[in-house]
């Protein structure tokens, strides 16, 4: 029996757990944490990029210790056929400002400083140690959690459910459902190890500066899904990843995409000669606002991946994670400094937040793009890039043959691929976005 | 009744490389886990204090990051952490480990109340040794009693201990004057994972950390790389084995029987003097 009341229990040590945990200890709050991998970020897998503004709201000076690994001064979109990429670059040397926007990190080291940060704010973490069930009272408030060690219930007035993608403790009680295949992409990432001269010489880079790579194409066989490449300090994070339900349609797997993907003319030399140390596979929540639970009830609210709080369009996740923690953390201690209770009613302070925050407010004005992604999927991942490529190959290849010509082909080329549904695509694709 | 378990946080060997061209293992990245063979040692003792009460005092030497793997100790059960760590003891070998160890009981004791019984691992999985549990045991003046593999008997009145002992060719049953210093043998028991109550306190507890002076090591020569006589002359990675496997043609030898007189002819064939040896010590049966 543990006589001991939290103010707030927080599940899971990611990016949204740290984030509440830190907000809510460092205003005093009596925090526990439980996570249930041997340190925090043991079991976290992200490509990883992070963002910020988002983290600097947290902790502002956060670059001084932070293990970071380079910051992103080149990103590089590349539409892909299985022979060519056509791609646009977009670097800028403003990027290599005092307080870079973006960094690479590696999970594994950075969430562990983050919770360290919680901690040294008085925030109890309980490492190797899983949450196995909410405890609610009579009138269905959540009350604490039973974890999988022996012993007492852990009690407190609101437990903050940051358990990721695959969280347990949520779809047990009731409070989500676990995850449909449409609604999430399984990704699978490898971390090639390479000197950092040849990174920086293979990506054009110098000092601690990172690019990105994120390519869409026939490299997804014609499933929505887009693959990766980010500079880490003396590694190459390659990853791809594609909705669960076309896995199983297609009857393909995540490694022979990433095979494939790694044996691209495009892509092998910049990997070439790698040793490959850690492979890692993730689901990542794609339903898009549509697919976000109820995020607050009696004694209890839902953050980061847990939530569904991802923006596949723009590839970002953990920065909606770690402003949900931090939004979630926010409320709950508003709420207990006017000494009122975690109810629903209370806690919906919470879900307010979010709408007035970019999380709410991205992932509503791209609510239609996961269905059109998924339903055009073959336009959008096969037939353009094989005409993009068609039309840049015309366009640069010399051999005699009169411009008009070639310009034919590549016209002939779209009609007979798509027709009027150019237009159709486009049109869609603006809605979506819009 | 006070336990004294000797813990070390080692680089976990499933995840350690050698690095191809220095042939030296590379700790860079690696994770650090306590020697497996000292959570056979902590289970027994916590066993112990669950069985008889008491107190069991973890202690360990070694950087100020070996305070992870006391904490460790702590989450599965133990009372109390005492981390070691000093400039000084920098470099040590098994000799000026167990120098330092020795001392720093002697101060658990008059701190905390005199260990009746001092368990370490067997052997650690990064040195291989099996000598500093020894080298405590006689600088201490204590029985030691290593490769235990079962504890049967303790007697608190009579200061006495039984256990069984893994030898060649049998198990001894052997019983002995408190106190002393026991290793236990791999597979004697299996860790617990702690109670959430111990992972909660654990999660608060102070590390108690002592430097050489705390621990009354008053002659610093005798720690570290100056107290240290093992001289490492070169490191180098075994050769692969160069023979190749011999192959049953399974296209020949068909049944089971036909498979292992082939196999036996082979073996036979490649060492001559195996046949000899096997029929002799048939011929006792």
């Amino acid at each position: 029996m543990i006589d001991e009341k939290f103010d707030a229990i927080v599940i899971g040590a990611g990016h949204a757990g740290n984030a509440a945990a830190y907000t809510m200890a460092s205003r005093g709050m009596k925090v526990l944490q439980l996570e249930r991998g041997e340190y925090p970020g043991s079991k976290n897998v992200q490509g990883g990029i992070l963002y910020a503004d988002m983290l600097e709201k947290i902790i502002p000076d956060f670059r001084e210790e932070a293990p970071l690994e380079r910051h992103l001064i080149e990103q590089r979109f590349w539409f892909m056929t299985d022979r060519s990429h056509t791609g646009m670059h977009y670097r800028s040397d403003d990027f290599n400002e005092d307080r870079p926007n973006r960094y690479t990190i590696i999970r594994s080291q950075f969430d562990r400083w983050f919770a360290r940060q919680a901690q040294a704010k008085g925030a109890v973490l309980l490492s190797e140690t899983t949450a196995v069930e909410l405890i609610q009272d009579a009138y269905g408030k959540a009350v604490g959690v039973r974890t999988d060690r022996t012993g007492g219930v852990l009690h407190a007035d609101v437990v903050v459910l940051a358990e990721g993608v695959n969280g347990l403790l949520g779809a047990r009680a009731g409070l989500r459902e676990t995850p449909k295949p449409a609604h999430v992409a399984l990704a699978v990432k490898e971390m090639h190890f390479l000197p950092p001269e040849v990174i920086e010489a293979r990506f054009n880079l110098k000092g601690n500066e990172g690019a990105v790579i994120e390519a869409a194409g026939t490299i997804s066989q014609g499933m929505a899904g887009m693959g990766f490449i980010y500079t880490n300090k003396e590694s190459i994070s390659v990853g791809i990843g594609c909705l669960v339900s076309d896995f199983a349609e297609n009857k393909t797997s995540p490694s022979e995409l990433l095979d494939a993907f790694k044996k691209h003319p495009s892509v092998a030399p910049l990997i070439e000669g790698s040793e490959v140390k850690e492979y890692a596979a993730h689901l990542i929540p794609e339903g898009g606002y549509k697919a976000v639970p109820q995020t607050f009830g009696d004694g209890w609210v839902i953050c980061g991946d847990a939530a569904g709080l991802n923006n596949a369009v723009h590839r970002e996740g953990s920065n909606l994670a770690m402003t949900s923690g931090r939004l979630a953390g926010e409320a709950i201690f508003q709420i207990k400094s006017r000494r009122e209770k975690m109810n629903a009613e209370n806690l919906s302070l919470y879900r307010k937040y979010l709408d007035d925050s970019f999380v709410m407010k991205d992932l509503r004005k791209h609510k239609d793009m996961p269905a059109l992604l998924h339903t055009q999927a073959q336009n959008l991942f096969l037939t353009y890039p094989q005409l993009v490529s068609r039309a840049m190959e015309n366009f640069v290849r010399v051999d005699g043959t009169p411009k008009i010509e070639k310009e034919k082909d590549t016209f002939r080329a779209v009609r007979k691929a798509r027709g009027f549904g150019v237009i159709g695509d486009a049109v869609r694709l603006a809605l979506a976005w819009r | 009744m006070h336990i004294v378990v000797c813990i070390k946080q080692v680089p976990d060997s499933a995840q350690i490389r050698v690095h191809p061209v220095t042939n030296t293992i590379m700790r860079q990245g690696v994770p650090t886990i306590i020697n497996p063979y000292d959570l056979f040692s902590l289970e027994e003792a916590l066993r112990l204090r669950d069985k008889f009460g008491g107190e069991v005092t973890v202690l360990t030497m070694g950087p100020p990051m070996a305070a992870d793997s006391l904490r460790k100790a702590l989450t599965i059960g133990a009372d109390r952490a005492v981390l070691l760590t000093d400039r000084f003891f920098a470099g040590s070998d098994t000799l000026a480990t167990s120098f330092a160890l020795a001392q720093a009981i002697r101060k658990i004791g008059e701190e905390f109340g005199a260990p009746d019984i001092v368990f370490a691992g067997k052997q650690t999985i990064d040195g291989d040794t099996a000598q500093v549990g020894p080298g405590v045991a006689k600088r201490l003046d204590l029985l030691q009693l290593t490769y235990v593999s079962a504890i049967s008997g303790l007697d608190l009145e009579d200061k006495s201990i039984t256990i069984e002992r893994r030898s060649e060719g049998g198990v001894q049953i052997l019983k002995t004057r408190l106190p002393c210093l026991v290793t236990m043998l791999e597979g004697s028991n299996v860790v617990r994972r702690g109670r959430i109550e111990d992972a909660l306190r654990a999660a608060r507890a102070d590390v108690v950390a002592w430097n050489a002076k705390d621990a009354g090591i008053e002659d610093v020569t005798k720690c570290g790389l100056r107290g240290s006589p093992t001289v490492v002359k070169r490191v180098f990675a075994p050769p692969p084995r160069a023979e190749k496997a011999a192959q049953i043609d399974l296209a020949v030898h068909k049944t089971p029987n036909d498979m292992a007189e082939a196999m036996i002819e082979a073996m036979f064939a490649h060492s001559p003097s195996l046949e000899g040896d096997m029929t002799k010590l048939a011929a006792g049966f």
